[in-house]
């Protein structure tokens, strides 16, 4: 685990044993996850997999078929959404149209009746956390994207809630304004130590934000871990392949203990690796994955203790990167290479002999 | 096959021209005849005069017929809103089978023939025993005007995007205080311009009145009845003449609040509203 996750901090949010059954369907289906106090966690997965459904659970606009939902020490059932203590920011923003931007990020403090004074200092406040001061007065249609964006963000932060939920909040944003938001987030995250819990099906945004990650499909939850975790030892293909590139290697199980595996394969030979958390073996039969950018390219008489030999079939020229597909006898599959150009891996041609360096380490087993 | 063109091209303009005052030039010389000191409405005018506006307010067949007409207006228009705004939700907020159908069903009575329309209820009506009165005139003219609540306030629903109520829920409000701050505001002109229309529609309603009526009679009933006496003409041309600025101030607000209403619902949040 990475220093920064919050892994003394007490649990926030338990979620156990929960299903969401649309008639036969299971939108989820039996999911358990805990998430922490003052802890980024992001729900990523493609398109489908359950992930709104979950966070509108939390927030209480739609109840489990079954299992319950815990915030802060205190099961959810039968609460509805206007007495959790969590806010929400929706996809759509959900502006409130006939408001100004005050009015807007005035909405829920009316109820708790602070005094105009208090109310105003922290309208102001909120409004500074998410860097709009000054747009007070704006109308909610005179608003960009962007804009939109942070006072959906301003509304639900004034509230001060314990646990702020965001469904997909950037996804309406281009790719620039974005990446910038992705920063500014985390960093208001940070700043005001609440817990966030980000919906996403952008593999990039949650590795970039996140303490941890839950990964999801199909209404099931796959992997719960830190980025670098999921990243690196994803426990099955289908995370693995959804988290960006990873060369898939067929592998035979030859002996299996407490922390390591010993795998035979054909194009890497015997190899010796960690085992993974959650590795359950299935036969004998497993898979060994490894990230294009874990392979690199050994130049003229360069040695590494560990290299596999073969031809390049193809080159794609990204700018600062160029991607090969390399053939290894033994393989079924080529292997994907990326290679920073610095050393003139853009000139290297198609049909050239290459050898490849890698460390035993970037090899990760998973159960077939 | 450009040439044929060519002509339509040049006499498009002089037929639009010529479809615009076919259209409207009767509507211009009831104002005016209204002005006109003689009874007969014969260019060139006599001589201009206010007198027929005047002696209107001294007509208590008149003001009894408006009396019945404000009345049915303000009946109609909010029961026609009402149910609009049942039928209007239900349309824009769920999708269930037959939907389209249901909507079709409303929309019907604008594309009927109305006299086929107000015998039948005529029929209706003296099978259920009830007896002819406003009352009844209010249900053919609810029947007349829920097509166009409708379509005003389905353009103003429309677009309503449900995660604002979620949303204000989320923050804390209650359902009631949801429907006071969130609902009622973004709705309140579509449901106005909604009451603006049919009350307008109900005034000038003629073809269900008449079948409809008992004894009291409306405006327009009203109207028709002193077309037979020649020397009233001036009279119904002013009367008119007020019917008809009135319900164009009338039908202009409805329109501007609808365009109000719509324009609210569709600017609710990003690409995604
Ligand atoms: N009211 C509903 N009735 C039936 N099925 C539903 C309903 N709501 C959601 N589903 C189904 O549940 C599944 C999960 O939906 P959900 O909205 O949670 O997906 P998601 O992971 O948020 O996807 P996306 O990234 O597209 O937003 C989908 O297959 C969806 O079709
Ligand atoms: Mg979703």
């Amino acid at each position: 685990m990475p220093e920064h996750t919050p892994a003394d901090h007490r649990t926030m949010i338990e979620i156990s044993r929960v299903t969401r059954s649309y008639g036969a369907f299971k939108a989820l289906d039996d999911a358990s996850l805990t998430i922490r106090e003052g802890e980024f966690f992001s729900l990523l997965g493609p398109s489908g997999c359950g992930k709104t459904t979950l966070l509108r659970m939390i927030a209480g606009f739609d109840n489990p078929t079954s299992g319950t939902i815990a915030v802060d020490g205190q099961p959810m059932d039968g609460i509805p959404a206007n007495r959790r203590p969590t806010n929400m920011v929706f996809q759509s923003y959900a502006i409130f149209p006939h408001l100004n931007v005050e009015q807007n990020v005035a909405y829920g403090l009316k109820r708790l009746r602070l005094g105009a004074a208090e109310e105003k200092r922290r309208v102001e406040e909120a409004l500074a956390q998410v860097s709009l001061t000054g747009l007070g007065k704006r109308g909610a249609t005179e608003l960009s994207g962007g804009q939109r964006q942070r006072v959906a963000l301003a509304r639900a932060l004034v509230m001060r809630p314990k646990v702020l939920l965001l469904d997909e909040p950037l996804s309406a944003l281009d790719k620039k304004l974005r990446e910038q938001m992705q920063v500014e987030l985390r960093r208001l995250q940070q700043a005001v130590g609440i817990t966030f819990i980000l919906v996403t099906h952008d593999q990039y945004e949650a590795l970039a934000m996140s303490d941890r990650i839950a990964v999801m499909f199909g209404g099931r939850i796959a992997q719960v871990a830190s980025p670098k975790e999921i990243y690196q030892r994803p426990v099955n293909r289908q995370v693995a392949d959804f988290l960006g590139g990873m060369n898939f290697v067929k592998a035979e199980i030859v002996e299996e203990n407490g922390a390591s595996l010993v795998v035979d394969t054909l194009g890497f030979g015997r190899v010796r690796t960690d085992k993974p958390a959650a590795f359950v073996r299935n036969g004998k039969a497993a898979t060994l994955g490894i990230r294009p950018e874990r392979l690199r390219v050994l130049w003229d008489d360069a040695k590494a203790k560990f290299e596999v030999a073969g031809r390049v079939v193809e080159r794609h020229y990204f700018g600062e990167i160029t991607h090969l597909i390399v053939e290894i006898p033994g393989l079924e599959n080529p292997l994907s290479v990326t290679e920073t150009n610095d050393f003139g891996a853009d000139d290297i041609p198609v049909g050239a002999p290459i050898r490849l360096a890698y460390d035993p380490d970037a090899l990760v087993a998973m159960a077939d | 096959m450009t040439a044929l063109r060519k002509i339509f091209a040049r006499w498009l303009p002089v037929y639009a021209g010529l479809y615009i005052v076919f259209l409207y030039l009767p509507v211009v010389f009831l104002p005016i005849f209204s002005l006109n000191t003689a009874v007969t409405p014969k260019f060139p005018l006599e001589g201009l005069t206010l007198k027929w506006y005047e002696e209107l307010p001294n007509t208590p067949a008149l003001l009894d017929a408006a009396w019945n007409s404000l009345v049915v207006g303000i009946a109609a228009a909010i029961l026609s809103t009402v149910l609009g705004i049942c039928a209007a939700r239900a349309i824009t907020r769920y999708r269930f089978p037959g939907r389209r159908t249901i909507n079709g069903l409303i929309m019907a009575p604008l594309v009927l023939p109305e006299i086929i329309v107000a015998v039948s209820m005529l029929l209706v009506i003296l099978q259920m025993g009830l007896d002819l009165s406003l009352m009844t005139v209010v249900l053919g003219h609810v029947l007349v005007c829920i097509p166009y609540s409708l379509t005003v306030l389905t353009s103003g629903f429309e677009g309503f995007d449900r995660s604002l109520e979620e949303a204000s829920a989320d923050l804390g409000e209650t359902a009631f205080g949801t429907f006071r701050r969130v609902t009622l505001p973004m709705v309140t002109p579509a449901i106005i311009s909604s009451l603006l229309v049919s009350f307008t529609i109900s005034l000038d309603e003629f073809i269900m009145a008449f079948f409809l009526t008992g004894t009291k009679p409306t405006l327009p009933i009203y109207i028709w009845g002193q077309l037979r006496f020649a020397a009233k003409l001036p009279g119904v041309l002013a009367l008119g003449t007020l019917l008809l600025v009135g319900s164009f101030l009338l039908l202009t607000i409805a329109e501007l609040l609808r365009r109000r209403a719509a324009r609210r619902s569709q600017n609710t949040g990003g690409a995604f509203a």
